[in-house]
């Protein structure tokens, strides 16, 4: 397995740690990004147990025909918080926590450009989750779904609070969001080192740069329709009332249009992670780095052309529906492309088969499974065949679980030492990863089965027909390995934390700047930075007798 | 780096104020047939005069913009108070227009038209309120002696949005007041 690799800028400097005596208050008032880096991930980390737990309370529903385990109000509300929670609470806050630690390491800075907008952006997510997970205790959290579809989001047909607290709370931390945003934009553009191009910027900098730009157009779409809900909600206005004149088709059409990109701005981060985890891991530098970093642009461009693919049943035409799924077709091109220069990168590599580096090639399978199956939602009949089934369910999972969530483990295991200083243990970071692995392909490989013989989605529960019982077993079992599986992980970070392996600085042999600053650093990175004169910084100074910018070709 | 950052503000509150025009262009053109007659209790001639209001405070601003890099602070005081007094008056220009609705019982519960265009008018003024706020704070800074070298940006950040905040009106104004008027809407 993998060794520590003794850096040979082990000890040059002496470890500096942030003043402790403050406890509590010096967390609360911080502005320093790896601080809020660090509250971020725990906020993700705390959502994740949350979410996971509603996820196993409805596999425990349906485990079985005809379950009377839940009420269907009680289902509805947590399907609905499920989905809510993984998508804003769990993959954003995780990707502005590696993103608030990571970006200004990387790119040589001391901290990001604005520090209190950071501070601002990370307790409105943490309040308007607060917000949403309030409405428990007001009276029934929201029950329409994720999408939160109208006319079911209207006060006729949900008067209970849950939807107001829906709309509020996403409103305060989709407000975090954009702040967050902005925030790494002007950091990306301003902060670099000396020497660094916009086109020598490690690749996950360079995804969390495209990533804002898709969270600025995407978000203020949700916003505008939650607006609009409260307005209808609240003062009775008829935005989504299609009785009195409103449309129900215009949230469809606003939700989706911030919606889709939305995947995108969960998945980019990811494709930035596994590109520094397979360069670092293949001990070579990352395949068609340009190629890696254009596709992306282009998948965020595209993104906001297919939005209707979720809406291809909704009855808007052949020539709508057509255009949609053409475009939709297309988005597999550049993540194909990026799929084989990762393949490229490991090839003719020094594979070192880390924690990483699994989940980055267990990534690689799961993510083209869940990209084909996307490409079959493309076509406009199989997808009036298997919409509202658990086909969808089964296709959206792997790739924002299979893709994204396995990206945000492999930057875990990655950048722990980093964050703490420890390596994150090795043997029970083996046993999750197998147990995750294994148990997430048992609980939705089966669901494409389950969805093609004609299972919908959002049931609570269904009659004992021929298969599905004991599918759905299999599938509750899966849903129970990745909740042990969590459970390991959980005792394998705080075990790591008390007693772990001490990392050192570069425990990976890591080539790019954040491997170059001290083992924990303190308020300030760097004292002194390199002359970026490359792509791998820290490898040119690692090798001066083979420098990067020496046989540079691009 | 203000200015980028408040360049990127901009781009996000663009389609912010595009999802809002695009429910009402939707809704009120081609959704309900009572909208035809509602949108004729609005008086262009009369928002027409705030709406120039509105945009000189844009030029006011400009004015004051320029003074503040030739390190004239009087000046810039001077004409931050007039762009104030200006965004004020159409605030007031929008409170007045809002009270005459209402008493002809176009409220943002009454109809389609009433609901998209409160909604979206709503917004615009809510943005004009952050801009004064904005700009007292400006003023403040100034009569505290923080402008007195002409280095900061913050000034040109505010004058960003506030350019911004009058651009968005002059969109609304044409598709809520101007538009209507020569298309054949369904009565």
């Amino acid at each position: 397995m993998d060794e520590i690799m003794p850096s040979s800028f082990a000890g040059a400097t002496p470890v500096r740690v942030l003043n402790r005596d403050q406890k509590l208050l010096q967390w609360i008032s911080s502005v320093d990004h790896k601080q809020i880096g660090t509250m971020y991930l725990l906020l993700s980390i705390l959502f994740l147990v949350i979410g996971g737990g509603e996820a196993l309370l409805m596999r425990t529903q349906l485990a079985i025909p005809n379950n009377h385990f839940l009420s269907p109000e009680a289902y509805n509300q947590i399907f609905t918080m499920h989905g809510t929670t993984m998508v804003f609470l769990v993959a954003m806050p995780a990707i502005f926590g590696f993103g608030n630690y990571m970006v200004p390491l990387m790119i040589g800075a001391n901290d990001m450009a604005f520090p209190r907008l950071n501070a601002f952006s990370f307790w409105m997510t943490l309040f308007g989750g607060g917000l949403l997970y309030f409405s428990f205790l007001a009276g029934g959290a929201p029950d329409a779904g994720w999408f939160n579809y109208a006319p079911l989001n209207e006060y006729n047909y949900s008067s209970r609070p849950g939807v107001d607290y829906f709309a509020i709370g996403l409103l305060i931390a989709g407000i975090g969001s954009v702040g967050g945003a902005i925030n790494f934009i002007v950091t990306i553009l301003y902060y670099r080192a000396k020497g660094m191009k916009l086109n020598q910027v490690p690749l996950f900098v360079w995804m969390i740069f495209v990533d804002s730009f898709l969270i600025l157009a995407a978000f203020p779409c949700l916003n505008a329709a939650l607006a609009m809900i409260e307005m209808d909600r609240q003062f009775h206005a008829h935005f989504f009332n299609s009785a009195s004149g409103g449309s129900a088709l215009l949230w469809q059409h606003l939700f989706w249009l911030f919606g889709h990109p939305e995947v995108y701005v969960a998945m980019l981060p990811s494709f930035g992670i596994f590109s520094e985890v397979f360069q670092t891991f293949s001990r070579k530098p990352i395949f068609s780095y340009a190629i890696i970093a254009s596709s992306s642009v282009a998948i965020a461009l595209l993104s906001f052309g297919v939005w209707v693919h979720h809406m291809f049943a909704v009855g808007l035409g052949n020539t709508v529906n057509g255009f949609f799924g053409a475009a939709s077709m297309l988005i597999a091109i550049p993540t194909g492309i990026k799929v084989f220069s990762w393949m490229a990168t490991m090839y003719g590599g020094s594979i070192r088969f880390s924690i990483p580096m699994m989940f980055a090639i267990a990534f690689l399978i799961q993510f083209t499974f869940g990209g084909l199956t996307g490409v079959l939602f493309a076509i406009v009949p199989i997808d009036w065949q298997l919409t509202d089934t658990y086909f969808v369910v089964a296709h959206f999972h792997y790739m924002f679980v299979g893709g994204a969530v396995f990206g945000l483990f492999a930057g875990l295991f990655y950048w722990f030492p980093k964050i703490t200083g420890k390596m994150l243990d090795q043997k029970l970071g083996t046993w999750f990863f197998w147990l995750f692995t294994i148990g997430f392909n048992t609980t939705f490989l089966i669901q494409h089965v389950l969805g093609l013989i004609g299972m919908p989605r959002r049931v609570w529960t269904y009659p004992d027909l021929p298969g599905y019982g004991v599918m759905n077993f299999i599938s509750t079992l899966g849903a129970f390995m990745m909740g042990t599986a969590a459970l390991i992980l959980i005792v394998a970070i705080l075990k790591s934390l008390r007693s772990g392996v001490v990392a050192g600085k570069d425990p990976w042999d890591g080539v790019t700047l954040e491997w170059y600053c001290d083992p924990q650093p303190g308020r300030k990175n760097f004292d002194k930075i390199p002359l970026v004169r490359s792509r791998r910084p820290f490898w040119d100074l690692k090798h001066p007798e083979n420098p990067d910018w020496k046989n540079a070709r691009s | 780096m203000n200015k980028m950052m408040i360049k990127m503000l901009v781009f996000t509150e663009v389609f912010f104020f595009l999802s809002l025009i695009m429910a009402y262009v939707y809704m009120v053109y081609y959704g309900d047939t009572r909208s035809a007659g509602e949108i004729k209790s609005l008086h262009i001639s009369t928002t027409g005069f705030f709406t120039f209001i509105l945009l000189s405070s844009s030029f006011t601003f400009y004015i004051a913009e320029k003074n503040y890099l030739k390190g004239n602070v009087k000046q810039l005081k001077i004409w931050l108070v007039i762009t104030m007094i200006l965004g004020a008056i159409f605030l007031f220009g929008q409170g007045n227009e809002y009270y005459h609705l209402i008493r002809e019982q176009i409220t943002l519960g009454a109809s389609v038209f009433g609901t998209n265009f409160f909604t979206l008018t709503g917004f615009h003024g809510f943005h004009v309120f952050v801009g004064l706020v904005l700009l007292s704070i400006l003023l403040t800074m100034s009569l505290l002696g923080d402008f007195n070298s002409n280095q900061s940006t913050v000034i040109q950040t505010v004058g960003i949005y506030w350019h911004f905040v009058d651009a968005v009106w002059i969109v609304v104004f044409t598709v809520v007041y101007v538009m209507p008027r020569f298309m054949d809407m369904k009565t």
